[in-house]
């Protein structure tokens, strides 16, 4: 007996382990090129250049937003129970554990994610990356890998300036608008935030996002097919596979280590 | 001719061929291939001599295109072998195969050129990459690649910033500068106007002539490839009927026939409403 | 690729941002000191809500923070003072548990001495005040002002 629902079940699993297979041997070709000369440092900075920089406006804009948003929110709570001294405090926690990483890398796949993942499947399309591998150069080591590492490495960067800024956002709201000490909202800050609690972890969450959105982006992108609809469902999965692999391994992470 | 219509022998080396050499330089043995579920070659068994302008003719989805990259390595048969300069690529690792590739410069249907590097950076690539050239060396090199494809003043452009013609001849100086053997060609007539048409041939024979390279070309545009050209492979039904361009005109097999009806009938075509609309104009 | 020194100079920039950012949040934010701290002790009969990270105080200004709290062969609050390398405190300096505001955070405030000689690295504050623990005091005032009545 036939059962359609349950071959596509299965049919799924074994695609899906099929797919982490690839993407597997896919990292360990981007780690292994990268280790090897040439190290293509100008193409990182380039790289870097194309992810980070160009982020920073929405990364920093949002984050101001954010964290305004925040301090008028915490304090319409808190001054219920008479503890409006603690917005700083709020702000501060829910930013660096959750939304600073979290919010930075939805906004970084949305912005550079779609964009490393476009490009590369565009390349393949237009059969640049045949080019470079009858020049005698690895498409990955040449293409690739760059822009892997940079989304890893701009991602924490990127995480640190988002929540700086919704800080200052929340300080404009609680201090300038409603009337805050500005000393206290620092006080409140300072004391329940510390190093190995919670900065330690949420810029590991940070980099863990950003290995993430790195490989995704960059896979989605190598393996796409070389039509127009391959550069576009390309660009599409990523920001979805990528959305959806930050939120669910916060999850993990904020689970199993308590952060 | 030494087989009368069905020419699936090597056919005649001619001039270009250095004397007493009957061997392929480029050759494709019972090659079977399935892409996509389609079986694009069935038995393909065709070569290509050295220092000749090959051309490789075909309907569209024949695999012409894919031939060539059989030969450049970048696909890998199911069945059967390619040699190209005496090495087997059909089942070479990758890191081998790049030694073969450096004999071998490939042009693009499109050019390919990296669109995020100047024509300079693009054509400069595979000697910044491979040789130990000085940045001195590299740029009168590049210099003088982009002058004998007839491109002045370009280097800084990007590849978006030049037309369809001017990218190809990038693309070809890019495929030339580290002085291959062999040259790869997809299709470089498609989309081109009669004048770009002819300069490209002219720069093929040239490349030919003066540099003594090999040259497979993949083509649909019949008048230049039977001009150009020393040996015809004409691919039908995922095998390869070979001979000279003389062979190819005067073959009985009715598919060739067809071909060239289809062909021939399409250029009168096109001049006859060209000169109708003129005409309606006029 | 031929450099682009406007780029790589705009790159060096965020980058410089970023880590300047992430070593705001640790340290300021955080809380992680350098090296070269000078550590004092100080036992308690109470700390009461005295957290790790509570900042230490001389003459209202902040000097270093709390790094440890534990307790003692005795079961009296024994608790690490972290404080910048080049405060100079006599060895009759004093250490009270103060309330910011009324129902504030708890913090360390240190008194100085008058004596000539100062307190070197490692060494126990001689001189300490409790904290006053609120429900203690109101108890104490409904006792009090229960006992009047009779």
């Amino acid at each position: 007996m036939r059962v359609p629902a349950v071959e596509n079940l299965g049919f799924a699993t074994l695609k899906l382990i099929e797919n982490l297979g690839s993407i597997a041997m896919f990292s360990v070709r981007i780690l292994s090129t990268a280790m090897v000369r040439p190290l293509r440092i100008r193409r990182f900075v380039n790289e870097v250049y194309d992810v980070g920089v160009l982020s920073l406006s929405i990364v920093c804009l949002s984050g101001f937003a954010v964290g305004a948003v925040l301090g008028l929110q915490g304090y319409d709570t808190l001054v219920r129970f008479g503890a409006e001294a603690n917005v700083g405090a709020m702000v501060g926690l829910s930013l660096v554990r959750e939304l600073g990483p979290v919010l930075t890398a939805l906004l970084v796949i949305g912005r550079a994610g779609s964009a490393v993942a476009a490009e590369i499947a565009t390349m393949v399309t237009t059969e640049q990356l045949d080019g470079l591998r009858m020049m005698s150069v690895d498409p990955v080591d040449f293409v690739v890998s760059p822009k892997a590492f940079a989304l890893v490495f701009v991602m924490p960067l990127l995480a640190a300036l988002f929540i700086v800024f919704a800080l200052m956002g929340g300080y404009l709201v609680g201090v300038m608008l409603l009337g805050l000490d500005g000393g206290t909202y620092f006080a409140s800050l300072e004391s329940s935030i510390e190093f190995r609690g919670d900065i330690v972890p949420s810029f590991s969450k940070s980099l863990v996002f950003g290995v993430l959105v790195g490989l995704i982006a960059t896979y989605r992108g190598f393996t796409s097919e070389p039509t127009a609809h391959g550069v576009s469902a390309a660009t599409t999965g990523t920001v979805v596979t990528a959305s959806v692999c930050v939120l669910l391994f916060d999850y993990v992470i904020t689970a199993l280590w308590g952060v | 001719m030494p087989n009368g219509g069905n020419w699936e022998g090597p056919g005649a080396p001619d001039v270009r061929t250095p004397p007493g050499e009957r061997e392929f330089r480029i050759a494709a043995d019972g090659v079977y291939l399935k892409l996509g579920g389609r079986k694009v070659f069935q038995g393909l068994t065709c070569g290509f001599f050295r220092g000749q302008i090959s051309v490789v003719l075909g309907g569209s989805g024949a695999g012409k295109s894919t031939l060539l990259r059989m030969i450049g390595g970048l696909t890998r048969p199911d069945r059967g072998t390619i040699r190209v300069a005496g090495v087997d690529v059909s089942r070479l690792p990758e890191r081998q195969l790049y030694r073969v590739r450096d004999r071998i410069g490939m042009l693009f249907q499109h050019g390919a050129l990296l669109d995020s590097m100047t024509v300079f950076e693009n054509v400069a690539l595979p000697l910044r990459e491979h040789s130990q050239l000085s940045e001195s060396e590299i740029e009168a090199e590049v210099m003088r690649r982009l002058n004998s494809v007839g491109l002045e003043n370009v280097e800084r452009l990007y590849p978006r910033e030049l037309s369809g013609g001017m990218n190809r001849r990038a693309a070809l100086a890019r495929a030339i500068v580290k002085d291959p053997e062999i040259v790869l060609v997809d299709e470089p007539f498609s989309g081109l106007d009669p004048i770009n048409v002819r300069r490209i041939e002219a720069l093929l024979t040239q490349l030919n002539q003066e540099l003594g390279i090999t040259l497979v070309v993949t083509s649909h545009h019949l008048a230049s490839s039977l001009r150009m050209s020393h040996r015809i492979v004409f691919m039908v039904d995922g095998r390869a009927l070979s001979g000279t361009p003389d062979d190819l005109l005067h073959s009985d097999d009715q598919r060739v026939v067809q071909f060239l009806e289809a062909e021939k009938n399409q250029s009168t075509e096109a001049y006859v409403s060209a000169i109708h609309a003129g005409g309606g104009a006029g | 690729m031929q450099p682009a020194p406007v780029r790589d100079f705009v790159v060096g920039i965020f980058v410089f941002a970023g880590l300047a950012a992430i070593a705001y949040l640790s340290m300021q934010v955080g809380g992680v000191r350098g090296p070269g701290g000078f550590v004092l002790y100080a036992t308690f009969d109470q700390i009461g809500g005295l957290t790790e990270r509570a900042p230490v105080v001389v003459s209202g200004v902040k000097v270093g923070q709390v790094s440890k709290i534990g307790l003692d062969d005795d079961l009296r609050a024994r608790v690490e003072l972290d404080l910048d390398p080049d405060v100079k405190l006599p060895i009759d300096t004093s250490a009270a548990i103060m309330t910011q505001g009324v129902l504030g955070n708890q913090f360390i405030a240190l008194e100085p001495g008058a004596e000539e000689e100062m307190l070197r690295a490692g060494e126990e504050i001689s001189f300490t005040e409790s904290a006053v623990l609120l429900e203690r005091l109101i108890g104490k005032f409904v006792n009090d002002a229960g006992l009047k009545e009779d």
